[in-house]
């Protein structure tokens, strides 16, 4: 039996010799960054335009945080990528041939993957935050007032959490072409246009970014948004199910069907 | 050792592998033949556990392939050479692949030169030809010095060059006892490679023997017979022949294909019917024929003929300039290579014509 270090060394040679994964990991932390920092910046210019609501219930962190809507997007390119290209190439009949055990082949993949996601999550988490606060001015928090940190960490979380997401879907698919096609739309367009849709929210608010977005709000409801029947850590934990889920689909998958 | 017992695997209503049992045995080279689609290919893939049998067992060295202890060090494949990451250079995919079974990495090194792909090792594998692709296939099979090998169609690709070194490899590799199953189509490579045949056609066993054994049980002996092309010297050859005992068959170019009686037999009859002989030779129907026969009724995937109809206007029909004294109508009609003349008419008789006079003259008027 291949041991699991093994495969785990493997799987890390995998993952950083190819040129994908360096691209989509680094276009996460600039489009994050990079759209915090802008966001911020016009916000702060423009904070006495801002609607009393939102005036109230003004979130540095949060605001800080924007660019995760499209910063998430290039994580679950690469969440999809690693597993997919598996698949598209036909390395997967080569890589099982020589793991038997599938059940350690998939979670040593996304071990590493899920922890290289993290660990740049993190990265980029913080540095969003630093960034942002920079330019917010006169709105600015501090990373040691009261749950700051925990938005700013959990936003690393989010992000890896997100890839994680993404690879147990892209095993249960087996295609990066059809996982991206439903992944990408969804997380892009559908959650948020839902989230948004008054009756149609109330089932939205429990989609995995939705409810996981909470980790990063300090100020509860920031920016005048919908309330949640759940708190920031529960928010995570509802995310959490969910990739749970999608990793125990694409297992059985995996196990079942022939490769 | 590979070993299956009633291997069967269906997708849905289609039975890919049914009921195949065999043995590959270590220290020889065993050839899988069977047309497309006879099922080679998945029996390749139960055999490394990547198909689950729908009934059945496949074993390597007495266990079945997922519970082998550390499988890429006993067992080694090449099932697709394109299988791999096309990002990923050739170096570092064996590297990824060596990782897992604890091999060293200056065995990677090794293998790269085994295979010739040590210029090309820093390359990304998406811009190898299939002859490349191939040979990094047969490097990650190599790499744990595994006691079987799994070779499915390694020479497709390949040039003339390419093709001997694999011939040699597997032989090399069956010499020091290791054992070695290659697939292929291609009966005349198998010929020449292989120690030992099993033959599949629609998923079924056809035959499992050496290939000597193949060889003598599948070809037929026959005599080629070339006479003056004289129609009555033809056929009062065909009579005596076929009065003694004999089974003529007219082949294209005029020649006579006669089974059945020994060379000086034939010579015999000939001279007491008084007919020349041109030629007289023995021949042996090759191992191609012979599989092609075997598996005539067991393939899959048959060309019609392409009709092309309603795409162009029949040509008109050829003809040779009236004066140049070559006008005769072809002896025999080009049938199949094996076609006996159809009941009733002399295979000698003239080949129904068209009549290209009536043609010409309708297309004139036009």
């Amino acid at each position: 039996m291949a041991s699991v270090p093994a495969v785990l060394n493997s799987e890390w040679t995998k993952i950083r010799t190819v040129s994908s994964t360096t691209w989509t990991l680094i276009s996460a932390f600039v489009v994050t960054v990079a759209m915090g920092a802008a966001l911020s910046a016009l916000l702060n210019s423009q904070f006495d335009d801002l609607p009393t609501a939102e005036r109230a219930t003004f979130d540095a962190t949060y605001v800080g945080f924007s660019g995760m809507t499209l910063g998430q997007l290039a994580m679950v390119v690469f969440g999809v990528l690693v597993v997919g290209t598996e698949y598209s190439s036909g390395m997967i009949r080569t890589s099982l041939a020589a793991v038997p055990q599938r059940g350690s082949f998939l979670f040593s993949k996304i071990a590493v993957a899920g922890a290289l996601a993290l660990v740049v999550g993190l990265a980029t988490s913080f540095v969003t935050f630093f960034v942002s606060q920079a330019l917010l001015g006169d709105h600015r928090t501090d990373i040691g007032a009261e749950n700051v940190l925990r938005a700013v960490f959990g936003g690393g979380v989010y992000m890896g959490l997100i890839a994680i997401f993404s690879m147990g879907v892209a095993t249960m698919l087996r295609s990066s072409m059809l996982s991206l096609g439903i992944l990408m739309p969804f997380f892009f367009l559908v959650s948020q246009i839902l989230s948004a849709v008054p009756g149609a929210k109330t089932v939205a608010r429990y989609f995995p970014d939705q409810a996981g977005s909470k980790i990063m709000q300090v100020v509860p409801d920031a920016m005048n948004s919908d309330p949640a029947p759940y708190g920031p850590w529960a928010g995570l934990g509802i995310m959490a199910l969910w990739v749970i889920a999608a990793l125990a689909g694409g297992y059985l998958v995996l196990r079942k069907r022939d490769a | 050792m590979i070993e299956a017992v009633g291997l069967t695997k269906r997708y849905g209503a289609k039975t890919a592998v049914d009921n195949l049992s065999f043995q590959v045995r270590p220290g020889a080279v065993t050839g899988f033949l069977g047309p497309n689609g006879s099922g080679k290919s998945t029996t390749m893939r139960m055999i490394v556990g990547l198909d689950r049998p729908t009934a059945g067992r496949v074993t390597v060295g007495g266990h079945p392939f997922r519970s082998l202890p550390n499988a890429p060090r006993q067992v080694g494949a090449l099932l697709d050479a394109k299988a791999v990451h096309g990002g990923r250079s050739a170096r570092n995919h064996l590297l990824s692949l060596a990782q897992l079974a604890g091999i060293p990495t200056a065995r990677v090194d090794e293998v790269l030169g085994v295979v010739g792909l040590q210029d090309v090792a820093k390359r990304r594998s998406s811009g190898f030809s299939l002859g490349m692709g191939q040979r990094l296939g047969i490097a990650a099979a190599l790499l744990g010095d595994p006691r079987v090998l799994l070779f499915d169609e390694p020479v497709n690709g390949l040039d003339p060059e390419g093709i001997h070194w694999v011939r040699n490899l597997m032989k090399q590799l069956a010499s020091e006892g290791r054992t070695v199953f290659v697939s292929s189509h291609l009966m005349s490579e198998m010929a020449l490679t292989a120690d030992h045949l099993i033959v599949i056609g629609r998923g079924q066993l056809l035959s499992d023997m050496s290939v000597k054994d193949f060889i003598s049980a599948n070809s037929a002996d026959f005599a080629r017979v070339r006479v003056p092309p004289e129609p009555e010297q033809r056929e009062k050859l065909t009579a005596a022949l076929t009065e003694a005992g004999g089974r003529v068959m007219p082949e294209p170019d005029g020649a006579l294909r006669v089974t059945g009686l020994p060379l000086p037999r034939i010579s015999d009859l000939a001279h007491g019917a008084g007919v020349r002989l041109w030629q007289l030779s023995p021949h042996q129907a090759s191992l191609e024929e012979a599989y092609m026969r075997m598996t005539q009724g067991a393939v899959d995937y048959r060309s019609t003929a392409d009709a092309k109809e309603g795409l162009v206007p029949p040509p008109p029909p050829y003809e040779l300039p009236p004066d140049s004294g070559l006008a005769q109508p072809p002896e025999l009609p080009q049938r199949g290579w094996y076609a006996p003349p159809p009941p009733g008419r002399s295979p000698a008789a003239p080949a129904p014509s068209p009549h290209p006079t009536e043609r010409e003259t309708s297309e004139e008027s036009r």
